[in-house]
Order: structure tokens, then C-alpha cells, then sequence
């Protein structure tokens, strides 16, 4: 059986943060995918602590991600309850619509 | 254990639980309630950081918590900061239907979040500091609900917030698999004596260092504070323009000095670029706006990136000219707001820069406050902000960054021109209709207070500097 160690958890992790972060950059058209992303940017650092805590013997990386998850889903309420508000107000949740402000 | 250092914390919990009851049952038609309840709260807490300050640095939850000389200063800043918002912002919230409990609540739970993050050792209690902070402010922006425009700055708030706490975790789990640790001071050690992985280190602190410019508003990192500024409503932009710069400082503070000083020439680059981009870019744009909200958040900016000279420096003298230029932003940046907060009313947001036409006429003792603010933050002599400067570059040229100072200078005369249109504007100029300002006589009072702080402190500066320099030494 092969193994695997600390290194392809930490790819795993690094290819979820990055394809979340160039979701953040790339995606112009849906407010939802982008707070999908958002989560997805959580649990990418979820996997690098619970993976560094696992091959160092140390739980408080584990300990860290039981409080990411609850702060990930207070957030997700929070930017749920932001894109209700904007939807009600401007009847789009097009991200290249959202060009009021500047200057 | 001591579970007294966090007295001032347990109980503004406790207080803003109790008044998110007391507002649900028995808040209709009382909504004066909460805002007495929450500026008593504040008061207290004052007294309890006071009084139960243990002069020493004391631990408190499992190396969770801390109590020293710089959470003592920046939770006592950061309350009485937040008690004069509280002030200045009732009567703008009254004529907007925005009076209610619920602002009350999320003020004291951000309040709570920057005390946690000013008395946090470990990454885990500065996350969750910052996460309740954060939760508050987005929540706070979206209030105005029938506001397309409070709910588009709302939205761009949250996501770029996001992606800020998304990076600072990312870096912190790095450092994490590096030293072995949570805690700042036992990451501390492991950088500077047993030589661990630099190089993954230094990709960390990148993480590390954008999260934290995120979160000040320094230019790059900048992109969410002009809209919000401007979209939010005008009490909700003094709260989140004051305040958490100080617990901004904190983070800041705790995770580059106390845990990875050890990398201290690798910050220093990064943070260089952050100084320079934000001074030059917030002095030079904030010349072209004219909403005065989104111009105050360029200039706020700009403050930051003079903010981290004193950091740069690598001091304990740099650190607290860094300190003080942050106490006293928070302080002139009130007043600022305050004034426009004075001016508005019913319909009338008094945020375009053509509205400030006059005021001075109208208003001969306001006109007044706001002419010490705006010089004060112009830098110009002996007013406080032109200390703040002074102290900053004194530790920055002696570290021997003399390109650096020169640049801090030219750019605060360039941005100097935008402090003295808005006196122009208030002094020289004739309003369109005379309307006088009619305000609470609280606002009118703290906002008196303010002024004539901001003054005492021009003309003693020696006192404040002398408080920050104790907090390092």
C-alpha cells in the first residue's frame, strides 16, 4: 500500500487555495460562486493545519479548525444574508453589475 | 489562573447579549434604551480596564489571552473611541430609521473582537478576534436595507474581507507546519534560535503581510476601503474608520513583532512596499474625489502607510512612534466624520465636498474644530498630526532610510492640499442655502471635546509619546 505523506496533502491544499483565489478573480458573472469559493479558500487551510497536525503530533492545529469551520459558517450566513439584501435592492447578483462605486 | 485580566472582555459579552434580549422584548418604542445601555457599558468597561489591570504581562485562558502594557493602552483607545461613534452617531441613525438595537450589539461585538485582538499571544484567539470584528463590520455596512449601494459596498466588503481572513489563515498554517506552534511568543523563538525553513517562512509571511494590509487599508490591498467608506451609511464609515486601526495595529504588532521577528529583514522589504504604494497613492488620489467620505478614506490610507514607517523602523522607539501615529489618527478621524455627521440631516448626507461650502459662517465654533482637524491631519505645525509625522520619520531616518523619509515628505505636502480645500471650502467660500446644523447637545459637546483634545495633544505631545514609549520599554 503506498503511502502518503505530509507533501501530497500539502499540493492538495495549495491547489484548492489556488483555485479558489484565480474562482475569486476569474468568475465575473455569479455572486454565489464566488462565496463558494470563499469557502473553498477555509477548507484548503483546513487540510494544510489538520495535514501539518497529524504528522507533528500536535492537536491544536485540529483544534484551529473546528473554530475555522464554525467562523466558515457564520460567515457563509452573513454573505448569504448580504446577497439577499443586494438582490432585493438591484434585482441582479452579476458581479459586473456591481460598478456603482468608484472613483 | 486569572481570569480577572479578562474582566473588561467577559463583561461587554455579557452586556451585549443582554441588551440583544432586552432590545427584542422590551425595545419597542424604547430605542433609546440600547444606546444608553451600550454607552454605560462602554463607560464601565473603561473603569474595568482600569481597575483590573495587573501592571504586569499576565496570561490568562491557556496562553490564549494576555494582559500588557500595549492591550491596556489600545483596548483603552479602542473603547473610548468607540464611546464617542456611540455619540456622534445617534442622531444620524434616528433620522434614518436606522436607530435600533441591533447597531448596538454589533458595535459592542466588534468592540469585543479589537480587545480580543489587542490582547491575543496565539493565532488562534487573534483569528477569532478578528473574525468577530470583521462578522460586525460586514453585518453593519448592510444595515441601510432599502440602499442598493449600502449593499453593494457591503457585499465588496465581505468579499475582499474574506480573501484577507482566507490569506492570513493560509500563511498562519505555514507557519504552523514550520515551527510546531500557535502560540506567538513559542513561534518567536523557533525563528530566531533553530534555524527553521526560511524559505517556507518567508512565503508564509507573505501570506501574513497581505492579510494584514487587508485589513489596515494599505495600498495595494487597499481596493475595498474607498467604496465602503462611501457606500456605507455615513455612522457605520466612522466606526469602521477609527476603530479597528488600532486593533489594526495590534494585529499587525502581534504577528510581525511579537511572533516573527525573527524574519524582521524580509518584513521590512515587504512592508516598504506598502508604505510607499499607500502614501503615494492615497495622498495623490484623494486629490481627485468629491464625496468627502471617499476622500477621507484615501487620506486614510495615506495615514496608514505613514502608520507602518514607524514599523519599518524595527524599534522599540519606531514601534511606538508607530503606536502614537495610530492613537491619534483614530482620534482626528473621529472628528472628521463627526463634523460631516454634524451637517447631515433628514435627506441631507453632507457628504460631497461642496456641501462643506461655508460651514464656517453657520458655525464659527465647529468651522473651528474642523479647521484644528484638518491642519491637524495636514501635518502642519504644532498640530498633533504634524508630530505623529515628525516622531515616525525621526525613527525612520535613524534606522537609516533617509530615500524613504524624503518620499513620506513630499507626498504629505502633496496630500496637504486636500485638507486645506476642505478649510478653504469652510472658511472662504458661501454656502448655496444657509441651513444652520441643528445637532444633540452630546454630539456637540464630545465633538467640542475631540478638538480641544486634539489640540492639548499638539501642544503636549511629549505626554502621549511618553505613554507609548513606557508600553515598549
Amino acid at each position: 500500500m503506498s503511502t502518503l505523506s505530509l507533501s501530497h496533502f500539502l499540493i492538495l491544499g495549495a491547489i484548492l487555495f489556488t483555485l479558489s483565489f484565480a474562482g475569486i478573480f476569474l468568475n465575473r458573472k455569479n455572486l454565489i460562486v464566488l462565496l463558494m469559493c470563499i469557502e473553498l479558500m477555509l477548507l484548503a487551510v483546513n487540510i494544510n493545519f489538520i495535514a501539518f497536525s497529524h504528522f507533528s503530533g500536535d492537536m491544536a492545529g485540529q483544534v484551529f479548525v473546528f473554530f475555522i469551520l464554525t467562523v466558515a459558517a457564520a460567515e457563509a450566513a452573513i454573505g448569504l444574508a448580504i446577497l439577499v439584501v443586494l438582490f432585493r435592492n438591484r434585482d441582479t447578483i452579476n458581479v459586473a453589475e456591481l460598478d456603482d462605486l468608484k472613483g | 489562573m486569572n481570569y480577572l485580566i479578562a474582566i473588561p472582555e467577559i463583561f461587554i459579552l455579557s452586556m451585549a447579549c443582554i441588551i440583544l434580549l432586552a432590545d427584542a422584548f422590551f425595545g419597542r418604542g424604547r430605542s433609546g434604551m440600547a444606546y444608553g445601555l451600550s454607552l454605560v457599558t462602554l463607560l464601565l468597561t473603561l473603569g474595568f480596564i482600569v481597575f483590573f489591570s495587573p501592571m504586569i504581562t499576565e496570561t490568562a485562558f491557556h496562553g490564549l489571552f494576555v494582559s500588557d502594557r500595549l492591550s491596556e493602552l489600545l483596548k483603552l483607545f479602542i473603547v473610548g473611541v468607540s464611546f464617542m461613534v456611540l455619540v456622534y452617531s445617534r442622531e444620524y441613525l434616528a433620522e434614518r430609521n436606522l436607530f435600533k438595537g441591533e447597531f448596538y450589539v454589533l458595535v459592542l461585538l466588534a468592540v469585543l473582537g479589537m480587545m480580543i485582538m489587542a490582547s491575543a499571544p496565539n493565532f488562534l484567539s487573534m483569528y477569532l478576534g478578528l473574525e468577530l470584528l470583521s462578522l460586525s463590520q460586514y453585518a453593519m455596512v448592510a444595515m441601510r436595507r432599502d440602499s442598493g449601494v449600502s449593499a453593494e459596498a457591503a457585499m465588496k466588503f465581505f468579499v475582499l474581507g474574506a480573501i484577507a481572513s482566507g490569506m492570513l489563515l493560509y500563511g498562519m498554517s505555514l507557519i504552523y507546519g514550520v515551527t510546531g506552534s500557535l502560540d506567538l511568543s513559542t513561534i518567536h523563538d523557533v525563528v530566531a534560535y533553530s534555524q527553521p525553513d526560511k524559505v517556507v517562512l518567508v512565503f508564509a509571511l507573505v501570506f501574513i503581510v497581505a492579510g494584514i494590509a487587508f485589513k489596515l487599508g494599505a495600498a495595494p490591498f487597499h481596493m475595498w476601503a474607498p467604496d465602503v467608506y462611501e457606500g456605507a451609511p455615513t455612522a457605520m464609515t466612522l466606526f469602521i474608520g477609527t476603530a479597528p486601526k488600532i486593533a489594526g495595529f495590534a494585529l499587525a504588532f502581534r504577528l510581525l513583532i511579537d511572533g516573527l521577528e525573527g524574519l524582521v529583514a524580509s518584513w521590512q522589504q515587504m512592508l516598504i512596499i506598502l508604505a510607499v504604494f499607500s502614501i503615494g497613492l492615497g495622498n495623490v488620489v484623494a486629490i481627485a474625489q468629491t464625496n468627502i467620505k471617499r476622500m477621507l478614506a484615501y487620506s486614510g490610507i495615506a495615514h496608514m502607510g505613514y502608520m507602518v514607517l514607524g514599523l519599518i523602523a524595527g524599534t522599540a522607539d519606531g514601534y511606538a512612534a508607530s503606536l502614537f501615529y495610530t492613537l491619534v489618527y483614530a482620534i482626528m478621524a473621529a472628528g472628521a466624520f463627526g463634523f460631516i455627521l454634524l451637517h447631515s440631516r433628514q435627506g441631507f448626507e453632507s457628504d460631497q465636498l461642496d456641501d462643506m461650502k461655508g460651514l464656517a459662517r453657520l458655525n464659527p465654533w465647529f468651522g473651528l474644530v474642523m479647521l484644528v482637524l484638518m491642519f491637524s491631519m495636514a501635518g502642519v505645525p504644532p498640530f498633533i498630526g504634524f508630530w505623529s509625522k515628525w516622531f515616525v520619520l525621526k525613527e525612520i531616518i535613524a534606522a537609516g532610510y533617509v530615500w524613504l523619509a524624503a518620499i513620506a515628505v513630499f507626498f504629505a505636502i502633496v496630500g496637504a492640499f486636500v485638507y486645506l480645500r476642505i478649510i478653504r471650502l469652510i472658511y472662504f467660500d458661501r454656502a448655496e442655502e444657509e441651513v444652520t446644523a441643528e445637532a444633540s447637545g452630546e454630539l456637540k459637546l464630545v465633538l467640542s471635546l475631540n478638538g480641544l483634545v486634539v489640540l492639548l495633544l499638539g501642544i503636549m505631545p511629549s505626554f502621549l509619546l511618553g505613554v507609548c514609549l513606557a508600553v515598549f520599554h
